[in-house]
């Protein structure tokens, strides 16, 4: 190569780099939100969809949900279906949102968290269900996963699941210890340090910054940073609940207390199966994910109520769950919400039940087969019965952001701050308030602090 | 060094070999472009509507609540002002002036060591430098992210080994340092090989003709090597500037492993993806990637200016 590079090469090489710029820039456009009357589907037309059959794109990442689509299929030959994981959660959003810009590649049935559906409802990317007799259901399913599906008149989808909070600790370690299991955040604490002082290669839990432990933590505290009024929208990390979580976790980050490792990561699998990561507070919907993530443990994990913010307190709080939505670009309506209906009001619900999902149906978490099963997992305890506890405990009042999903994504710009500098807690969290705020504004919402 | 044909004429005017000079100007044929359609169609599908389509859309601003409407310049002068995009910025091109001339430097080392022909098994270094090339760049950054894990991974291995307590890689201090480490290591052979494939093509004459003046293998590399492989030194310089303003794949892999250390605005390719993918900001996404090109093409054209000059 002995020429010098001439200019149309260049020209040509910078082209290109342009071009492969403005792919990650393609589709955008063209969601005028127009505000229609919800469609109309009887329960006549569903069922006439069913028997018509056809073909069905679920996009959903529960693993329970595999049965679930055998058994329906296997009752209803006609329809068959494509049931696609697209990644958990944010990355599934995005994808959905993307295939929503370029009004195509839409599936008719897809999972949101219920954290995400009141963006998906704001710009209408999912069906208002009232008009397929969803509204009739309300007493079917508990308040606090019902309340999550719903964004002002509208019903954007059906709960599939719920998280009620609870405390998974692995028993053996805390026992070797002689270390009791928490009953309030402040021996929570005192735990970490024992157990740390103990041995240092235990930590009482992982954490790199998770915006969604951190927002039901507050909720649990009984703060409400986000208040939600249509598109009129107020984020305040200052109230008493955000800051009591604070300055607990700020004692926890101050004394190197917790694990630096990422949630779902391998090392967090290993943390969780080696005794190095001691407690883990999140949903009820855990153990199958222990069960099949952390083969090694089975027996040693145990779970206890979420410690109180008080002494002798019961407040939980919720921490993921999700909903089935039908996406409004999906041109089968009718077929897709006899799927819901099945998996999430019918006979799917005991499908999933057995295969380790926490219901969001009122009527199965009162069941005694239910309250009574023993779990493997946890040597045989009856654990459903903390967990339909700290369903009933949960602190009305909350709400998510219309947003929460975008500042959900930058939370450890933010916030995430603390965990790896000497930057207060109190200060990251206003710093994820300011980035969120100016999110708000450059999207059209009033949004004060 | 000979120089080369001159540049191509600019496209759509080529010369068809005509017979007679005045018999063009009579009549004007346009036959030409009969030859040059199917590539113009495919040119402008592929490469002049995408840009075209992200201009049009830094025009518009969509938002969640208001809907889409023409905002003409106010998406340029929001990214202008914005402390998060020239943050990125910032970080790349510190990024781009040490890991490039690094890398390069050490890929010359390579490639003149090859060339020299005093080297022992040349097929299998040369075969074994460019073997991490062929690596894809996701695969690389995932294999580093485990070797770097202080807890499980190779870096944990080693303090646990030896009972020392090495930095953490993927602290906010070390990670740009930890990613052009990857880049470094990944790219070493690509320029190796340009390198090498330059060296290749010089008459040995010269050096017969230098050894007989006495020249030592200093002056031969000095003399005759480095000056009849500038063309080949600029275009490899020219491509890490690109690529390095284009930085991606590391970071973006490697997030899920740090993420207080990456943050979504990273580099300038990380923020407009996030403010697309995450933030549903598609114009304003659009308007960082127009500015990014810009600044990109300048600087790629300063760097061959600056390379050039002498030649001429």
């Amino acid at each position: 190569m002995k020429s010098k590079i001439s200019p149309a090469v260049l020209r040509g090489s910078a082209l290109a780099l342009a071009a492969a710029l403005t792919l990650t820039a393609c589709g955008g456009g063209g969601n005028d939100a127009g505000g229609a009357a919800p469609e109309e589907v009887s329960a006549d037309d569903v069922q006439a969809a069913l028997e018509e059959g056809g073909d069905l794109t679920i996009w959903a990442w529960e693993p329970t949900l595999e049965k679930v689509v055998e058994d329906f299929e296997a009752e209803h030959p006609n329809v068959n279906i494509d049931l696609v994981n697209a990644g958990t959660g944010n990355d599934q959003y995005t994808a959905l949102q993307n295939a929503v810009a370029a009004g195509s590649g839409v599936p008719d049935v897809a999972q949101i968290e219920y954290f995400a559906l009141p963006q998906f409802a704001l710009a209408e990317s999912v069906k208002d269900l009232t008009g397929y007799g969803a509204g009739d259901l309300a007493d079917t399913f508990n308040p606090g996963p019902w309340s999550s599906v719903q964004a002002g008149e509208g019903i954007y989808g059906l709960p599939m699941d719920s998280g009620p909070m609870a405390l998974y600790y692995n028993t053996e370690v805390f026992e070797k210890h002689g270390v009791e299991v928490p009953t309030t955040w402040d021996e929570y604490v005192e735990a970490a340090r024992a157990l740390h002082a103990a041995d240092s290669s235990i930590y009482i839990a992982n954490d790199t910054g998770d915006a969604g432990l951190t927002t039901s933590l507050i909720w649990q505290a009984g703060g409400q940073p986000y208040k939600v009024d249509g598109t009129d929208v107020t984020i305040d990390f200052s109230d008493e609940g955000s800051t009591k979580f604070a300055e607990t976790w700020q004692q926890l980050l101050d004394e190197d207390l917790l694990s630096p490792i990422t949630s779902w990561s391998d090392e967090w699998y290993q943390g969780l199966g080696n005794g190095t990561i001691a407690t883990l507070a999140t949903g009820a919907w855990m153990p199958g994910n222990f069960t099949s993530g952390v083969p090694a443990a089975s027996g040693k994990w145990r779970a206890a109520p979420l410690p109180q913010w008080e002494e002798g307190g019961t407040a939980s709080a919720e921490n993921g769950g999700s909903s089935l939505t039908i996406p409004t670009a999906s041109e089968k309506g009718a077929l897709a919400y006899a799927f819901l209906d099945y998996a999430n009001v019918g006979d799917g619900v005991q499908t999933r039940i057995d295969g380790g999902a926490f219901p969001a149906t009122a009527a199965a978490l009162e069941s005694e087969e239910f309250l009574n099963a023993e779990f493997e997992y946890f040597g045989g305890q009856q654990a459903n019965q903390i967990f339909a506890e700290s369903a009933r405990n949960v602190p009305e009042g909350w709400s998510y952001l219309p947003f929460q999903a975008y500042a959900n994504s930058i939370f450890n710009d933010t916030a995430g701050q603390a965990y790896v500098s000497d930057t207060p807690l109190t200060e990251g969290l206003k710093s994820w308030q300011d980035a969120s705020i100016k999110y708000g504004s450059e999207q059209g919402f009033t949004v004060s602090e | 060094m000979t120089t080369a044909s001159p540049p191509p004429a600019a496209l759509g005017t080529q010369p068809k070999p005509a017979k007679r000079a005045q018999k063009r100007t009579q009549k004007r044929s346009w036959s030409g472009w009969l030859f040059i359609g199917p590539f113009m169609a495919v040119f402008a599908v592929v490469f002049l509507a995408p840009i075209a389509y992200s201009i049009w859309l830094s025009f518009f601003r969509n938002q969640l609540v208001g809907g889409n409407g023409f905002v003409g310049l106010a998406n340029y002068s929001q990214a202008l002002q914005d402390s998060q995009f020239w943050s990125s910025l910032l970080r790349v091109t510190l990024f781009l002036a040490v890991q490039v001339p690094v890398m390069l430097l050490i890929a010359l080392l390579v490639a003149l060591a090859l060339d020299s022909g005093r080297l022992y098994g040349k097929s299998f270094f040369r075969i074994s430098i460019f073997l991490p090339y062929a690596v894809p760049a996701v695969v690389a950054s995932l294999m580093w992210g485990f070797m770097y894990g202080t807890r499980f991974g190779l870096v944990g291995n080693i303090n646990s080994a030896l009972g020392i307590n090495l930095p953490n890689p993927l602290s906010p201090d070390l990670i740009l340092a930890s990613i052009g480490n990857i880049v470094t290591w990944e790219f070493i052979g690509y320029n190796m090989l340009i390198f090498y494939s330059a060296l290749r093509v010089i008459p040995k004459s010269l050096y017969e003709a230098a050894e007989i003046d006495g020249a030592s293998q200093f002056r031969l590399v000095t003399a005759i090597k480095l000056p009849a492989i500038r063309g080949a030194l600029v275009v490899a310089a020219i491509f890490s500037v690109i690529g390095s303003f284009q930085l991606f794949n590391e970071p973006a892999i490697l997030q899920s492993l740090a993420p207080n250390s990456i943050s979504t605005y990273f580099t300038p390719n990380l923020y407009a993806y996030s403010l697309s993918f995450s933030g549903q900001q598609y114009n304003y996404s659009a308007t960082v990637a127009i500015i990014m090109g810009v600044i990109t093409m300048v600087i790629a054209y300063a760097v061959q200016l600056r390379g050039m000059r002498k030649e001429s």
